[in-house]
């Protein structure tokens, strides 16, 4: 996977969202969307009077079961290997691909169904089938939309929530033959299900995605909504689940507060409509193949400043509350995952291709109230902005800057006489660069009207007793 | 009790009647306030861009020019939380005057509430107005409960405001959204942050509010400009220039003469 992620493009957000967010309609129909989702999520948390009991005991057990990963790690293989299931360790996204087209392979298969698995997006798993020669078939409803147009997700959660119900029609017009303009959402979804009933009947192997492991009974749990995981998996012989080796819960016991957070916090329903549990292989003639994969994980693991992030159980509620993420749309994160956890998880893969990620943010702190395991997401986008600093990866003009307006802070005098000249302090940054941000501040906003003197000057000329103090602070 | 008063670098050239206010208000409610000399900023804007380097000597500098003070009161939720919640990376566990300073350094309705126990303002304010809440105050400080979190707080501000007479703080759709300002964000996503501006400016209009109220300067300056800038039908007042506004046209108010807010 380093080859491949170090030549990854360098996003630069601003430049990347700037299509979605001036397109203003779609703007406002995207955030319209989401932020509709976010307040069924609100309503759900609401009625939960311990609902920040739980969110306190899923962080806690997250921070345990991280803290002890080796440990439940072994656990996990040894219980699941007991039920019949064989379990298999991949290092990277790499090595994952290469397990699961050697399963394929041994089994002489061509068609696969996949219910969703944002490690398999990670990993690129599709491409890598696909070049394979095999025949690989999304079956959760959004993301068999993204799948035929081409397209990658640009949710985890709601993989085609920027595409709206007309485009959806025509790609149906296109690929599965509906009717010209038709944008019938129930039409459509009936046109889905009975390509879909085709595509599981034909699959070989099914491949679904992990939302827990259970360390001590080697269970595994994956919810949907569609029952696409169920359908995948209960006709073909083989099983082949794929997970990031952070989905463990310690014991069984520990799902349910996991369950009760997860679904509300996602979509604000109660629970999915599909919560399976997997223990060991079907029967005597099926397998169940457990991938678990590293791909960077360890070395999260490793920083103690961003440690937290593995805690992530993938729900999306940060996406759905980030005014940046709701306005600028996933797609311009351009990567597997994208809004702020998107944006810590990045970097960490690769600093210098997402280093313009931690800055697509106001700091505004809701996805850290919103996250239902406590990840505190805006202090770790802000952390990582230092991370980058220090390596170099912040633009030479802004670090300059900043080293300007330190330097004026540090000196009072020079301070007050730059803002007496024009009351315009940060004039006194390089020009080009001055000039540069008040261009971009004021294409849009007006300044404000600059007052004739400063608080400074105000209080040394009317409070007596405060030049005083001034006097005194000076003779110190 | 020798309350120092901090005043954020950009209030301080900008926008210096929300500083007389912030000082007229104190004053009223019988607190002795000093402004020490020598202040500039408390060094967010580097510290927000990643500089650790460059907002050390700034935050070290701060520490020096306060600590000799009991309390010092910010008429920024912004900045107070970058002194209570982001200094420690600049400072030992050990340094007292720097911990001292972290307990003793408020936001202003934090200071006004909490510190003097006042939950009550004695004045009028007679306009229809709305909240916006700052997100630094909200999620970093804790002056109210926000949207996302179900743990029950008091609103500090609206308290305060509520205490008022005639005012009517209209309600808005979305009770606790960022505006956009975000520091160097505004610049550097600039479409972004003029998207989340602007819906943040509607919500208010169409709330029938007239005035935005704010504890934070800086939001207020991203979401004035604006509304300047598209000759929307909204004025924008930082809490402290109603608060002291409001108790001017108290007769009651206090046997200190208040200077002349200078109206903007």
């Amino acid at each position: 996977m380093t080859s491949l992620t170090s030549t990854l493009p360098i996003v630069d957000h601003p430049n990347a969202a700037r299509e979605f967010v001036t397109n203003e309609p779609r703007s406002h129909w995207h955030d319209d969307s989401l932020w509709f989702v976010r307040s069924k999520r609100d309503k759900q948390a609401q009625s939960i009077p311990e609902w920040e009991y739980l969110r306190e005991q899923a962080s806690t057990i997250k921070t345990h079961t991280i803290a002890k990963l080796p440990e439940y790690l072994q656990q996990f293989e040894a219980n699941a290997t007991r039920l019949g299931a064989v379990v298999h360790w991949a290092a990277d996204a790499e090595e994952h691909n290469r397990i699961v087209l050697d399963l394929l392979r041994r089994n002489d298969t061509l068609r696969i169904v996949k219910s969703k698995s944002m490690l398999t997006e990670e990993c690129g798993l599709n491409e890598y089938l696909i070049e394979s020669g095999i025949e690989v078939v999304d079956t959760d409803l959004g993301e068999r939309i993204v799948q035929l147009r081409g397209e990658t997700p640009s949710h985890i959660v709601l993989p085609a929530i920027h595409i709206k119900k007309e485009e959806v029609g025509d790609t149906f017009h296109e690929h599965l033959g509906t009717r010209a303009g038709e944008s019938d959402p129930q039409v459509l979804t009936e046109a889905a299900r009975g390509h879909l009933r085709g595509k599981f009947l034909s699959g070989e192997v099914g491949i679904t995605g992990v939302n827990f492991a259970i360390a001590d009974t080697g269970g595994l749990v994956v919810c949907t909504n569609e029952g696409n995981a169920d359908l995948g998996v209960s006709l073909p012989r083989i099983h082949i689940a794929c997970m990031g080796i952070e989905k463990l819960v310690p014991r069984f016991q520990d799902l349910s507060v996991f369950t009760r957070l997860l679904a509300r916090s996602a979509t604000g329903q109660p629970i999915t409509s599909y919560t399976s549990h997997f223990h060991g292989p079907r029967d005597e003639n099926s397998e169940l193949h457990i991938v678990l994969v590293d791909n960077g994980r360890s070395k999260i693991r490793d920083s103690k400043t961003f440690r937290d992030s593995l805690h992530c159980i993938r729900c999306g509620a940060c996406m759905n509350t980030c005014p940046v993420y709701r306005r600028s749309g996933g797609h311009s994160y351009r990567a597997t995952v994208p809004g702020p956890i998107g944006s810590v998880l990045g970097p960490a893969k690769n600093a210098k291709a997402h280093k313009s990620l931690p800055f697509a943010c106001s700091l505004c702190g809701s996805c850290t109230d919103v996250c239902p395991v406590k990840i505190p997401l805006h202090h770790q986008l802000l952390a990582w902005r230092k991370v980058l600093v220090g390596k170099r990866l912040v633009a030479w003009n802004k670090r300059m800057a900043m080293k300007a307006a330190s330097f004026l802070f540090r000196n009072p005098p020079l301070f007050a006489a730059a803002g007496y000249l024009g009351r315009v302090a940060l004039k006194v940054l390089p020009k080009s660069l001055a000039h540069n941000r008040f261009n971009t501040w004021a294409k849009d906003r007006d300044l404000p009207e600059p007052p004739k003197k400063s608080f400074h000057e105000w209080y040394a000329k009317n409070r007596p007793s405060g030049s005083q103090t001034v006097s005194r602070e000076e003779q110190s | 009790m020798t309350v120092a008063l901090f005043i954020p670098c950009y209030i301080d050239q900008f926008f210096p009647d929300v500083a007389i206010a912030t000082l007229t208000l104190l004053e009223r409610l019988g607190v002795e306030v000093e402004y020490p000399a020598g202040q500039t900023c408390c060094g967010q804007p580097m510290a927000n861009t990643g500089c650790d380097a460059d907002t050390a000597p700034v935050a070290k500098q701060w520490v020096k020019r306060f600590a000799s003070y009991d309390a010092v009161v910010c008429p920024s939720g912004s900045c107070t939380s970058m002194i209570r919640n982001h200094y420690a990376d600049y400072f030992g566990p050990n340094d007292t005057e720097f911990q001292h300073l972290r307990e003793n350094t408020y936001e202003l309705c934090e200071f006004v509430v909490d510190r003097l126990g006042v939950r009550s303002i004695p004045g009028t304010f007679n306009r229809p107005v709305s909240i916006h809440s700052s997100c630094h105050g909200l999620r970093e400080l804790r002056l109210g409960k926000c949207s996302e979190n179900m743990t029950p707080r008091e609103d500090k501000m609206r308290m305060l405001l509520e205490s008022l007479d005639g005012i009517e703080i209209k309600p808005i759709t979305r009770v606790d959204e960022c505006c956009g300002f975000g520091g160097t964000f505004a610049v550097a996503e600039r479409e972004t942050s003029v998207a989340m501006g602007i819906d943040r400016v509607t919500d208010h209009i169409t709330s029938g509010s007239e005035v935005m109220i704010a504890g934070d300067m800086s939001c207020l300056m991203h979401m004035g400009g604006l509304i300047r800038r598209r000759n929307m039908p909204m004025s924008v007042k930082h809490i402290a220039e109603v608060l002291a506004e409001a108790m001017q046209s108290d007769s009651s108010g206090s046997d200190r003469s208040a200077p002349a807010i200078a109206s903007r």
